[in-house]
């Protein structure tokens, strides 16, 4: 087990090494000067020369990396190129937004995942499975951000029943908050439990498969029995394992959501930093986003390890 | 239908001691897009107590099916089975989903093929020894954890208070298998059905199994059906052989009789396919050539008809014989025998083969 | 049933030459396939009035009566009209161009270049495959649209920018799998054996590796170009994808998200359902072939829980 953590995070720290290689060449595969279009109109000659030198950019190539690195490493991401400040701040103060609408759209995902999952697996072939089936099939190919547009249409503009679009922090208006977080985390979390339904069904058709469920029905054990302890048991490590991903996936789509809502979290600062060019400001935004990702997904793999006797005990 | 089975009328005279387990006219069919598959057709047979009873025969022959049927453990729904089975006065096909329940595990227990595959992983030994047993049983956990330290140490496991919370994966397969056969018998079962139970073992794993079964029956008193399609592992355990071919008995007698005198060119022909150890001038290892028929198009006549190498009656083809007493005890669905000659000759080559268990013991000594 | 298998033949059959890829049972069993089979008529229809846009729309795209603006469906306009009075139909069929030429064009380089890289890896293995699957790795180790938006920020927001961004996110997919073919098919007898025979490389993997390949890429393409053209309708949504006047589905739906307060429905809805109609069939489409090709083969795309 031991060895198997260590590995496993290892492969991990690479990956991470190779990421933070791509996103700092980013701003180096920028043709012409990635600092001028920044400016813009407000172009100031002392403020410029700031700007490079503070993002080294007149360093060596390799002595940039290495700075940026080691100054990433300890919190520090440069300066945005559009209005001086740290970049590790605007980030920090966006990401609760962003955690709480992609842990929001998870559990959406999941509360429509595992019953639907669930029960068009024991009824294979029946209405209920044809009716998961084609609800998986049509949120998979739903373009997330034009579902919620939908949302927005019925929900707010006819029914008026909820706000838009904004965000309001759960600490200041637990209410208010819970209103507006409705619509986005229903638009991510649909298309989310379409994907897992797909991998809650099969991975539970599996389980029901195995020889070990006819020595469980043989042995007399109750369906009731057999399907909570031999077959969702086992099936629930491969969810669980999807489960992960998919937050780490929804992390890196849930840029389109945030700009369908007017939600201020880190995918709408990483857009508006591409609008504006504001590299650094873009660079950390994709760093921390790609960072989580992989956080994630190492985090998932440990756990699969530890659900699973054959890997833990050996 | 209910009350208690007749008494058979072809082997009233070999044993005396109770019938566990009387099944007759036993039909399986499956709705298949091919059609109607008929996997059973008709099947007769008397356990008694203390006896194991072989189910030989080729994949598809019906063998399994004819055995997980008696408690519904083929839930294709389209599936049919019908016929009696009675385990002493219930007749098990007429039960409902909830009856079998109590008597799967409980009244009947199982082993299967892969020991890899039928225990589950995720759930250590202990648990999976001791669910069955908690629920038929009432146990409380305690009891059921003393009574699976004795069934594990009973199946030969070493130090088996050390080995409850382990997992599967922490066994070899012949180990697991014997885990296996203690969740068989953990309720105290009045019948044992072994499917395909040393299949996938090796020699030397198989010939232990075999032994502890053996063992174990004359120790608890329990009737085994032993499914196989290994004529070798019959001769080491079996009182009575049951030969199945297409969905039906082709031929049943006790094993000494059925091994030393084969009747139907079917048995001979698996009997003569077993290999001999050590001798290499027997190079025509003969296996049957063919396949059998499959069970949505059965052969009007006999099922072995298309695959017979002795066919000598014009009704073969046309005409499904009747399953007729040839000797007492020895039934044979054929319009014909098999000469004595050939027969011995399989049967012969099988002595070498198998080494029955007394011979072994002296061989040993 | 549980019974072992007794026949011999069975064990020694030889493994399956490899075949052409067989078409005409492919295209019947796909045929078969009740979905699938819509999928295609969808995708054809769409084919269809994609490239005959000019003959089948009954306005030219950028056609605009601001008399007219933001009139709903009616019998002049079937869609309605949008903010400048253009024909909101014509623009989705017009927009279908677009779409089907990202995808296409987006899905050719990763296919292409996933593949090549795929094949060399596969086949040369040593430090070459190292390099290239690490490479990969990377790029895998970024959510798909973020890595598309971080490349297009990089290029500077364009039709044929969008496209080289999708192409370069979809390339792993392909690398990935082809590489695990090849690797496969590589310990093969019969390869070893023609290799042996003194074949060359290129003989090798025309007649016996492509083949085997194949199957998983052609289902591969067909997922990969639903989601290329997700993508594509995300990033033109987010105003850094294809830039007006073209009339893209996603670019269309941002300009409609700014009349959605005067209820202007019809802009919403039906560039919408133009992505959502043709990135169904396309995964219908992918579905379908992966049973009739290879119904063990689930595609990597699922297997990593994005599809």
């Amino acid at each position: 087990m031991g060895r198997y953590v260590l590995r496993r995070t290892a492969q991990a720290a690479v990956a991470l090494l190779g990421v933070s290689i791509v996103v700092f060449a980013l701003i180096h595969l920028v043709p012409g000067d990635p600092v001028r279009p920044a400016l813009g109109t407000r172009f100031d000659q002392e403020l410029y020369e700031t700007l490079i030198a503070r993002a080294g950019l007149d360093q060596p190539l390799l002595l940039q990396y290495w700075n940026w690195l080691t100054s990433a490493l300890t919190g520090d991401l440069g300066v945005s190129f559009r209005t001086g400040q740290p970049v590790t701040g605007a980030l920090l103060q966006r990401l609760p937004a962003t955690m709480l609408l992609a842990f929001a759209a998870l559990l959406v995902g999941l509360l429509i995942a595992l019953p639907a999952g669930i029960v068009s697996a024991v009824r294979q072939g029946r209405p209920v499975d044809y009716a998961a089936s084609s609800f998986s099939q049509i949120g998979v190919s739903v373009p997330d951000f034009w579902f919620g547009l939908l949302l927005i249409l019925v929900f707010a503009r006819s029914l008026g029943w909820l706000p838009p679009s904004g965000y309001v922090s759960p600490l200041e208006d637990p209410v208010e908050a819970i209103r507006r977080l409705i619509l986005p985390a229903t638009t991510a979390g649909v298309v989310t439990g379409a994907i897992l339904t797909r991998f809650v069904r099969s991975s539970v058709l599996e389980a029901m498969g195995a020889e070990h469920v006819r020595l469980a029905r043989a042995k007399g054990m109750p369906e009731r029995y057999i399907l909570r302890h031999h077959v969702l048991r086992n099936a629930w490590i491969p969810v669980v394992t999807i489960t992960g991903l998919q937050l780490a996936t929804l992390l890196g789509g849930i840029v389109v959501v945030e700009v369908v809502f007017a939600w201020p979290g880190i995918g709408r600062l990483a857009l508006d930093a591409v609008v504006r060019r504001d590299y650094p400001v873009l660079q950390g935004a994709v760093l921390l986003i790609a960072t989580g990702f992989l956080l994630i997904n190492l985090l998932v793999d440990l756990l699969y390890a530890r659900l699973d006797p054959r890997i833990t005990t050996s | 239908m209910s009350g208690a089975p007749e008494p058979t009328p072809e082997h009233d005279d070999s044993t005396d001691a109770e019938v566990v387990l009387s099944v007759r006219d036993l039909e399986v069919s499956f709705g298949t897009k091919r059609g109607r598959a008929e996997v059973v057709r008709g099947l007769d047979y008397d356990l008694h107590r203390g006896e194991t009873l072989a189910i030989v025969g080729e994949s598809g022959s019906g063998k399994s099916v004819s055995t997980l049927a008696l408690t519904k453990l083929i839930p294709i729904p389209p599936g049919r089975g019908t016929g009696t089975a009675h385990l002493g006065d219930t007749d098990l096909i007429s039960l409902s989903e909830a009856e079998l329940v109590h008597v799967r595990g409980q009244r009947i227990g199982f082993v299967f093929q892969d020991p890899m595959t039928s225990l589950n992983p995720v759930h250590t030994i202990g648990r999976q020894l001791t669910e069955g047993m908690r629920h038929h049983l009432g146990l409380s956990e305690a009891a059921a954890r003393d009574r699976a330290v004795e069934l594990l140490a009973k199946v030969g496991i070493p130090s088996p208070e050390d080995r409850l919370g382990d997992y599967p994966h922490q066994f070899s397969g012949g180990m697991r298998q014997r885990v296996v056969i203690a969740i068989g018998l953990s309720c105290d079962p009045e019948v044992l059905i072994a499917d395909e139970a040393t299949t996938a073992l090796d020699v030397t794993t198989q010939a232990q199994i075999i032994d502890l079964i053996a063992e174990l029956q004359a120790d608890l008193g329990m009737a085994v059906v032993w499914i196989t399609h290994d004529l070798g592992v019959v001769a080491g355990i079996a009182d009575r052989v049951l030969v199945m071919y297409a969905g039906e008995v082709v031929e049943q007698a006790d094993a000494p009789e059925l091994l030393s005198r084969p009747r139907h060119p079917y048995t001979v022909g698996l009997l003569a396919s077993l290999p001999v150890l050590g001798d290499t001038e027997r190079g025509d290892l003969a296996a049957i050539p063919g396949l059998p028929p499959p069970p949505t198009s059965l052969p009007p006549g006999c099922g072995f008809y298309p695959r017979c190498s002795f066919r000598s009656d014009e009704r073969c083809a046309t005409e499904r014989p009747p399953l007729r007493e040839v000797v007492a005890g020895h039934l044979v669905r054929s319009f014909y025998e098999v000469p004595e000659e050939q027969s011995r000759r399989a049967s012969a080559a099988t002595r070498i083969a198998i080494e029955p268990p007394d011979v072994r013991d002296e061989g040993v000594a | 049933m549980t019974e072992p298998t007794h026949d011999p033949a069975e064990e020694l059959q030889a493994p399956d030459e490899p075949s052409e890829p067989r078409w005409r049972e492919t295209l019947s069993a796909l045929l078969k396939n009740r979905l699938a089979a819509a999928g295609m008529i969808v995708l054809a229809l769409l084919i269809l009035s994609a490239v005959f846009a000019d003959l089948v729309a009954p306005y030219a795209y950028t056609d605009g009566d601001i008399v007219r603006r933001l009139e709903p469906p009616g019998r002049d306009h079937w869609f309605g009209t949008d903010e400048l009075g253009r024909d909101v139909l014509s623009r989705v069929i017009f927009g279908a161009r677009v779409s089907l030429q990202v995808g296409a064009v987006a899905v050719g380089i990763s296919l292409m270049v996933g593949t090549l890289i795929g094949l060399i890896s596969g086949y040369r293995g040593g430090w070459i495959d190292a390099v290239l699957m690490r490479t990969m790795d990377v790029l895998f180790s970024f959510p798909v649209v973020l890595l598309a938006i971080a490349i297009v920020a990089v290029l500077t927001p364009s039709l044929r920018n969008t496209m080289i961004a999708i192409g370069v996110v979809f390339t792993p997919i392909f690398a990935r799998g082809v590489r695990g073919s090849v690797l496969s098919v590589r310990e093969e007898v019969y390869v070893r054996a023609s290799r042996s025979l003194g074949a060359s490389d290129w003989r090798i993997i025309s007649r016996h590796v492509l083949p085997n390949v194949a199957a998983p890429v052609i289902v591969q393409t067909s997922l990969s170009l639903a989601f290329a053209i997700l993508t594509e309708a995300a990033l033109s949504y987010l105003g850094i994808g294809v830039q007006p006047p073209r009339p893209a589905w996603g670019l269309m739906l941002l300009d409609a998200q700014g009349f959605i307060p005067t209820g202007a429905w019809w802009m919403s809805l039906f560039p919408g359902l133009a992505i959502f109609l043709t990135v169904m069939a396309l995964n219908l489409v992918g579905d379908g072939l992966r049973d009739a090709l290879d119904p063990k083969q689930r595609s990597i795309i699922q297997s990593r829980g994005v599809t």
